[in-house]
């Protein structure tokens, strides 16, 4: 990835600036930086407890930040007394455990927010995600409700529902881990789609041959902060730091 | 093959021998419940007017020209704990809805509201609904309100409506509260503000979950209502028992209670149909039996 020193096109989509996180007295995430580029695929990978799901958190502002900043196209989203709620429209999350409204059916999951934050009308909002549902295979389960889906159907309903209000950014938290080995692989493909549509894609994964597959750069992280970072090749090949070398031979026997 | 045979003409496909065993199963149960029903039916039928005072008791509460004396008046004052109920029901929800949210807030600025709120469900359900009616009922008009303001019927019902919000606030902020985190998260991630989140996310899931005890509730409060009558107001209850001195025979209280069964049972039976379809329709496959 070239820059060119000084124009727009060198401001990071997201960059994280020294943040720290605590938990009352359990500092999770420690002067922690990270800058990624405007569609670029980066994985987290670290160990349980590193701070993955929470650092995805802060990059949306579900969680407040201790101290540094957090940017989106360079302007602090992070500063103080500023309204979540515009930014969140730019920053989806997909969580580990779905999160799909119960109550709601397919359809009704996706298209809530596109009326109730975006403005759109209902057939405008129903003709967006039917489109998106027929894209990724779903068209016949617009009108059931989630308890009636397999977890690899709410979880591709879940990415729809983020991909729905087209954000920039999307965080990706472990979207497989709570799948069955045999429904991994049909999440996995929608995000694979995802890649080079242009939105930039933060991923904490366990996956760690789709990390290599899919990532332009993997994170490792350790007890809250950076530990190394680099292309896959690198990470996975010839890592440099112990930690990293110590976890992967961990993860891939 | 064959099965695609059966269902081009029409015939009712072949059971398998499973489906052949659980519809054997399924019958035996009915009949299992219909016999036991029936042997119940007839040893009352049959052994109570054996009993040795059946005679007196026949007469003094099933007087069937009493009956029909007191069935009009009965169905006239009915309608006033009919109108009770009818107007307090919607105050009760409208009033426990507002007080459950605000102990539910979270901004630090609205602490004393989430504290008023703890206090109005503690001193509405630390004393006895009849002593609110006594206070409010007789307290109220008591103070010189000008008419039709000081009526003991429209303060006892709004006794009735304040001890009852106090108790359903606390089931709605046990649904609320019953609504797991991760699903304000996702709400709050899509941009909804915090209003919208609760209002189409969180609300309507936990007031699914309560639907049960706030039936319950409602039961009681249409037996409480009754209550109103002991400051004034001449509903049911009260006019059962004038009857019952008149005509020196309990005969009106049965009548009064077969009025109130031949209202609450549909009630019941029908918003369970209701909230049981609501569930079969979102959830997903039940456990066999
Ligand atoms: N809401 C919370 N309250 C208190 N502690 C928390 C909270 N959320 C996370 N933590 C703590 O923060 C640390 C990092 O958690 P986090 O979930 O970010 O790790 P992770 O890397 O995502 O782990 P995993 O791979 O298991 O998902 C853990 O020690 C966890 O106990
Ligand atoms: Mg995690």
């Amino acid at each position: 990835m070239t820059n060119h020193a000084g124009s727009a096109a060198s401001t990071p989509k997201v960059s994280l600036r020294g943040i720290t996180k605590s938990f009352g007295s359990n500092t999770v995430l420690h002067n922690l930086s990270l800058d990624v580029a405007t569609g670029e695929v980066v994985s987290l990978i670290g160990p349980s407890g590193s701070g993955k799901t929470t650092l995805l958190r802060c990059v949306n502002l579900l969680e407040h930040i201790d101290d540094g900043a957090v940017l989106l196209d360079g302007d602090e989203i992070s500063a103080i007394g500023r309204d979540p709620n515009p930014v969140r429209r730019r920053v989806g999350i997909v969580f580990q455990s779905f999160n799909l409204f119960p109550h709601m059916s397919v359809i009704r999951n996706i298209t809530l927010s596109l009326t109730k934050v975006l403005g759109q009308s209902h057939d405008d909002a129903n003709a967006h995600a039917s489109g998106l549902l027929r894209r990724f295979g779903l068209s016949e389960k617009a009108d059931v409700y989630p308890d009636q889906l397999s977890g690899g159907q709410q979880q591709r309903v879940a990415i729809i529902r983020a991909l729905a209000m087209r954000p920039e950014v999307l965080l990706l938290d472990e979207i497989t881990s709570a799948l069955d080995p045999e429904l991994v692989g049909e999440v996995l493909d929608v995000v694979r789609e995802l890649k080079g549509s242009g939105i930039t894609l933060l991923i904490a994964t366990h996956e760690m041959g789709f990390a290599r597959e899919i990532s332009d750069r993997v994170c490792f992280l350790h007890s809250g902060s950076v530990a190394e970072i680099g292309s896959p090749l690198q990470m996975f090949d010839s890592p440099s730091d112990e930690r990293t070398r110590q976890f992967l031979r961990r993860v891939m026997p | 093959m064959a099965r695609g045979l059966h269902r081009r003409t029409g015939h009712q496909p072949r059971l398998t021998q499973r489906q052949q065993h659980e519809r054997q199963q399924r019958r035996r149960s009915s009949l299992i419940a219909a016999t036991s029903t029936l042997v119940v039916l007839v040893a009352v039928l049959v052994l109570v007017p054996r009993m040795p005072r059946w005679d007196r008791v026949k007469q003094s509460f099933f007087d069937v020209d009493q009956m029909g004396d007191s069935f009009p008046r009965l169905i006239d004052a009915f309608w006033l704990d009919v109108k009770i109920f009818a107007w307090t029901t919607p105050a009760i929800f409208a009033l426990a809805l507002l007080i459950a949210l605000a102990r539910n807030s979270r901004s630090p600025a609205l602490f004393p509201i989430r504290a008023l709120a703890a206090a109005y469900t503690d001193v509405m359900r630390g004393v006895p609904v009849i002593l609110w009616i006594y206070l409010v009922g007789f307290g109220v008009p008591g103070l010189g309100i000008a008419r039709p303001f000081n009526s003991p019927l429209l303060w006892g019902s709004v006794a009735l409506a304040m001890t009852y919000s106090g108790y359903v606030a606390e089931v709605f902020r046990a649904g609320i509260d019953s609504v797991h985190e991760s699903q304000r998260a996702a709400a709050r991630s899509l941009g909804l503000s915090s209003t919208q989140t609760m209002r189409h996310v969180v609300l309507p899931q936990a007031i699914r979950r309560v639907v049960p005890p706030l039936l319950n509730d409602l039961v009681s409060l249409q037996k409480d209502v009754a209550l109103v009558s002991l400051i004034g107001p001449i509903e049911i209850l009260r006019q059962a028992g004038i009857d019952k001195s008149k005509f020196a025979n309990f005969t009106p209280f049965v009548v009064a209670a077969l009025i109130f069964l031949s209202v609450t049972i549909p009630l019941t039976r029908l918003t369970d149909y209701l909230w049981q379809r609501e569930r079969r329709r979102t959830s997903g496959t039940r456990v066999a039996a």
